[in-house]
């Protein structure tokens, strides 16, 4: 019989302990981020999108031979002898001519190992996050911005061959 | 409704018309502004258990729907569900299946006509006022088998008869919890309850002596029980049996179900603030009336429905042994206990 009573007892405490955490919780802020109109502050070294700031890149091919999913395409010309000699920013002489540099973000693994092989750090991951289309094709970024003269580049742009 | 059949005079020539006329406008006119009012609060409820949910869990809730605090969100899920398809599955009891939320609905729509929310804002004072109430809540109960029986659906069935077995059983209770505030009163009528409750905070039955206190709580309890909430939501439970009842509802008789289930809830909420926070009379004890009565009683009421929800993110859902145990074994014989101390009060 003193069991029912302190069942019962106990009971009523519990509910009243469950019920005033709930109460405690609700005027706790919330932590939900009303995302399209409030976002994360991204880490300043964040690694998402890629990017290569195409002025410094010399055409080395080591991130396209080092990416795990292929996702970079690389061609390239020699320079002429008469042509002026360029550097890169850190002073490497840019011998070859950079006419296709295209990047499938879609296949990228994001593993960062194409940033680390890259000799002048041209190639980088950027902070931003926010680049979905609506075509898969759309996640081809094309960095080239010279025109071969020995080959015809191709219009379409190139995917990333397996 | 008399007041609704006083304003209805102000209508020209509307003396002139047949006697039938004159005695089915006023009900007509009453129904819908009730059904008009109930769709309202459900509405504004359902929104109010989404945020109250929402801020204990540490979230926000529906937040763009209409602007502020995504308030047009139910708006437009009601929209959505009455524009679904109306499925009914092939091998369903046809005219049961269709029957059936609206049979729900119907006990809890009727039984508004007693609830008094202000001095005048009743459709009818019945003399057997609560005890009408008291037995519409079982109505309910045939529909919720009903759903159950012709769904043809295993977790049906078994949602059906959980909640025929727990509504049953927590009606006792209720009903004997309600009896603890008759016996003072001396009647049935919801009006004449309210009236015995005037004249401040310390005539409302809840304080009024430790008996009535307590039945309050057994009310409450057996009151959730019976509106089918947390902890006691077993048939409907989610992680046992899909939806319970509803699970093969869609559309607008799911929409239904869920005004129904919502109005239930503000239902007892009503009886609660009618029997023992004193209906729409005023907090103060000279009496005097500030707030107008009908606001007031709807502030009562949210009231309890505040803690309803509250109590819904607070406790687990119980088991179908530890729900039985509860009602014959704990309210049952407390509510026995204190109606004997309130008939001996009233003889003493």
């Amino acid at each position: 019989m003193l069991s029912y009573f302190k069942d019962i007892g106990l009971g009523i405490i519990t509910v009243l302990n469950s019920m005033w955490v709930a109460c405690r919780h609700f005027f706790t802020r919330s932590v939900t981020l009303q995302y399209p109109t409030e976002k994360w502050t991204m880490p300043e070294r964040a690694r998402a999108k890629l990017f290569n700031k195409i002025e410094d890149c010399i055409g080395c091919s080591q991130c396209a031979r080092v990416c795990p999913t292929r996702c970079i395409t690389i061609k390239t010309e020699k320079r002429g002898k008469d042509e002026p000699e360029i550097l890169a920013s850190d002073g490497t002489p840019i011998k070859l001519r950079t006419y296709i540099y295209d990047i499938d973000m879609a296949l990228c693994c994001y593993c960062g190992l194409c940033t680390f092989s890259c000799p002048t750090h041209c190639l980088q991951m950027t902070p931003a996050y926010e680049y979905s289309v609506y075509a898969i094709k759309d996640h081809i970024y094309q960095f080239a911005k010279e025109k071969p003269l020995s080959v015809r580049a191709p219009a379409e742009p190139t995917t990333a061959s397996f | 409704m008399q007041s609704i059949a006083q304003l209805l005079q102000l209508i020209p020539k509307y003396d002139t018309l047949p006697e039938i006329w004159r005695l089915l406008i006023p009900i007509l006119v009453s129904c819908l502004l009730f059904f008009a009012l109930m769709a309202l609060a459900v509405l504004f409820l359902v929104w109010l258990e989404r945020k109250i949910s929402a801020h204990i869990q540490d979230r926000l809730g529906p937040m763009y729907v209409g602007g502020w605090h995504g308030w047009a969100q139910t708006l437009a899920d009601a929209l959505k569900l009455l524009l679904k398809e109306d499925i009914v599955p092939d091998a369903t009891d046809k005219l049961l299946f269709k029957m059936a939320p609206f049979i729900v609905f119907l006990g809890a729509f009727a039984a508004y006509v007693v609830i008094p929310f202000g001095v005048s804002s009743i459709v009818t004072d019945l003399n057997i006022g609560i005890l009408y109430v008291v037995a519409l809540g079982s109505l309910s109960v045939v529909g919720i088998i009903m759903a159950g029986w012709a769904s043809n659906n295993k977790y049906s069935l078994y949602g059906g008869m959980r909640a025929a077995a727990q509504i049953i059983s927590y009606e006792i209770p209720a009903a004997v919890a309600i009896m603890t505030v008759i016996i003072p009163v001396g009647s049935l009528s919801m009006v004449d309850i309210v009236n015995a409750q005037s004249g401040g905070i310390q005539n409302w039955f809840i304080f009024r002596n430790p008996f009535t206190f307590l039945a309050f709580f057994i009310y409450f309890i057996a009151s959730l029980a019976e509106v089918n909430r947390t902890p006691f939501d077993i048939p409907e439970a989610e992680s046992e049996l899909v939806a319970g009842f509803h699970t093969e509802y869609s559309g607008m008789r799911f929409a239904f179900f869920f005004l129904a289930e919502y109005a239930n809830m503000l239902l007892v909420t009503c009886v609660a603030t009618t029997l023992f926070l004193g209906g729409w009379t005023s907090v103060l004890p000279g009496g005097s009336q500030l707030i107008p009565g009908p606001i007031l009683f709807f502030l009562k009421a949210f009231a309890i429905i505040f803690v309803q929800m509250w109590l819904r993110w607070s406790v687990p859902r119980l088991r179908v042994d530890q729900l039985m145990y509860l009602s014959w074994k704990v309210l049952l014989p407390i509510s026995f206990a204190l109606v004997l101390g309130v008939g001996w009060l009233a003889v003493r």
